[in-house]
């Protein structure tokens, strides 16, 4: 059996779906419920068992169609620090409010990106969310909670 | 069925419905346009602002949106070689080498005819194939409509990745369980949410939407932006051409068109085909069908060739949305993610929506010939134009998508958890894209899950906890047994390659 990642993936899954069949029978049932012919806990269970089998199946058959990433030629870099800034921007919407994030968010992943059309960037980062949000939160009325646009006396 | 028409006819052509399929029908052609994101991008993009709107008006939006990204993804099969979307790979067998030809412009005339003819004339189909089996399916009952549910996860299986059927069934696990997370419908008690708050209402859809499609394509193409074999081409598109037909090319179309239109529609009304296997199909048949002389064209830029494929994997998508409609069971990874934003406006597709909610049912049919009109009457003098948008740099056009993905979950709960957990899961879902784990399956198994638990809890219950009602009733059994045949037949031929 050659291993390869795909075989590790089916390794993990199967692993998660022992843990997610340990849980399963965990799952609190009422005590009228506990011998019914279906409870809260069935469906998962036979899910578990599922994602044992086929994760299992995988594991064990040969993989005819084995599939070869390239690892040199993938941009990890800026595939991460994309997402650390989507994580960023999830940590700070609350606090600091939608329109500096959302439009920091924008600056900075043009940025990282590579890119360095100053006026450009600007253009599609700050007023584009500021006319994006007039449309959600002046003209359909979804509420935008924006602390900073209070605390400068934008919105009110 | 001639009063149903006309309320369809009514909710349809009223200007704000027609200006929701003009809007659909532009931006989903920009969006599937762009090579990466399909309609499953484009629909789930949208979910977000059709919540706003009444439930026709939002699926007229959506249809629009999936018509024009079809339409799109042929653009981008023509012009670059580079297909926007599975559906429209073998488009560009015979649409690329048109380009190079110097004819682009009347490629995408063909493309965009074909197109039109294949959606109307399936929408035809629709018109009366859909309340017939309507009839038929108010007697499914619940071990029915289980057995149904495990053979459209199966079928999307084994045809939505090709020689990764275990792959796909892992998936539909995955999407199962991510389903199951959450209270429980009938008891209340809640299931893997390790007391978290957050989790006690379960996961969004749109929220497994927006992680497994837009962000993690996003995601994809940033992380493949270096890799040769996905780079993207350049081709000049100053020189369309004429987008004129001549009367020879119309009169192998005229043959072509009504073939190839049958068989989009019936692969789409299969649950789990669609549009690639109803365009693949098509094309095979029509080089099958073809004179010699003609059959020397193909690949080298023939009509047939390029009609063929863009009626049918119209067709299949008009197909696709009968099951859908009729049963509740989605023919397609798109019309799995339209039918999780039916069940979000509180609609329960099958077969009484034919009865309790007729206005929705017609309006969505008429629409889809409405919009086919529109698709045709935007996209045909505009096509020079829309080309242009092939050129927009990466640089913005991820950060937008990432944009619009975000805040779509944003403004539905006001919780940042949210947003970790999607960008949990896009992580996840890029990682397995890598290694061709295919996502429409999980999805499909995320918007089936409750529905399949529910009918599987009636079933063991009428049959006091005996597994003997998947045999008990003919229909039942059969459709378990072709499950069971699909199954087999694809751990048979992993197998067979080995040896």
């Amino acid at each position: 059996m050659n291993i390869n990642t795909t075989k590790i993936i089916s390794l993990l899954f199967f692993i998660f779906s022992a843990f997610y069949l340990y849980t399963a029978y965990q799952i609190q049932v009422f005590a009228f419920d506990e011998n019914a012919p279906f409870n809260a806990r069935t469906f998962p269970i036979y899910l578990g068992y599922a994602g044992l089998f086929f994760s299992g199946l995988k594991l064990i058959l040969p993989d005819p169609n084995t599939i070869k990433v390239d690892h040199k030629n993938l941009e990890y870099k800026k595939t991460g620090i994309l997402i650390l800034i989507a994580i960023i921007y999830g940590a700070t919407i609350l606090k600091v409010g939608y329109f500096l994030t959302t439009s920091l968010f924008l600056f900075a992943s043009y940025y990282f990106l590579g890119e360095r059309r100053w006026i450009l960037m600007f253009l599609l980062s700050f007023p584009f969310v500021a006319a994006f949000m007039y449309l959600l939160h002046g003209i359909l009325d979804i509420y935008l909670r924006d602390p900073f646009l209070q605390s400068i006396g934008v919105m009110g | 069925m001639i009063e149903g028409i006309l309320i369809g006819l009514t909710t349809a052509l009223t200007f704000q419905n027609i200006l929701m399929v003009m809007v659909g029908c532009f931006f989903g052609t920009i969006i599937g346009m762009l090579p990466g994101l399909g309609p499953m991008t484009a629909i789930a993009l949208m979910i977000p602002i059709t919540y706003g709107f009444d439930p026709a008006t939002g699926l007229i939006l959506m249809a629009g949106v999936y018509y024009g990204a079809v339409f799109g993804g042929s653009t981008s099969s023509i012009l670059l070689n580079a297909p926007g979307v599975p559906g429209t790979v073998a488009t560009s067998f015979d649409g690329y080498p048109m380009a190079q030809q110097g004819k682009a412009g009347k490629a995408l005339a063909i493309a965009a005819w074909s197109s039109f003819a294949g959606g109307t004339l399936s929408a035809i189909y629709l018109l009366f194939m859909a309340p017939s089996l309507s009839k038929v399916s108010l007697s499914f009952r619940s071990p029915d409509y289980f057995a149904l549910m495990i053979l459209g996860l199966t079928a999307i299986a084994a045809f939505s990745s090709k020689g990764q059927f275990l792959k796909a069934m892992m998936m539909v696990v995955l999407g199962l369980m991510l389903a199951s997370i959450g209270q429980d419908s009938l008891s209340d008690i809640t299931r893997f949410t390790f007391d978290n708050m957050n989790l006690t209402d379960g996961i969004s859809f749109v929220l497994v939407v927006m992680a497994t499609f837009a962000m993690s394509e996003a995601l994809t193409i940033i992380l493949k932006r270096n890799d040769p074999t996905s780079a993207a081409k350049q081709v000049s598109l100053t020189e369309l051409g004429s987008i004129r037909i001549n009367k020879e090319e119309r009169t192998k179309m005229y043959k072509t068109i009504p073939r190839s239109s049958v068989i989009g529609f019936l692969i789409g009304v299969l649950p789990g085909a669609g549009a690639t296997i109803a365009s693949f199909l098509a094309y095979g048949m029509e080089r099958n069908v073809v004179s010699d002389e003609e059959k020397e064209k193909f690949g080298k830029g023939s009509v047939n060739g390029l009609s063929a494929p863009e009626t049918a994997n119209n067709a299949a998508c008009s197909g696709s949305f009968v099951p859908m409609l009729t049963l509740g069971i989605p023919g397609s990874g798109t019309t799995a993610v339209m039918l999780g934003a039916l069940l979000g406006f509180g609609v329960q597709p099958g077969p009484r929506l034919y009865m309790t909610n007729p206005e929705i049912f017609w309006s969505i049919i008429m629409s889809m010939y409405i919009g086919m009109v529109i698709l045709l009457i935007l996209n045909l003098p505009l096509i020079p134009y829309i080309a242009r948008i092939l050129a927009v740099p990466k640089n913005y056009l991820i950060p937008l998508i990432l944009f619009f993905s975000v805040t779509g979950i944003y403004v539905m709960s006001f919780n940042n958890f949210d947003i970790y957990l999607m960008i949990g899961i896009a992580v996840v879902a890029t990682f397995l894209r890598l290694y061709d784990f295919p996502m429409p399956p999980l999805i499909l198994a995320f918007v089936l899950g409750g529905l399949m638990e529910e009918n599987l809890r009636r079933s063991l219950l009428l049959s006091n906890g005996s597994w003997e009602f998947l045999w008990d009733r003919t229909l039942t059994a059969c459709i378990l047994a072709t499950t069971i045949l699909i199954v087999v037949w694809h751990i048979y031929k992993t197998f067979k390659k080995k040896n």
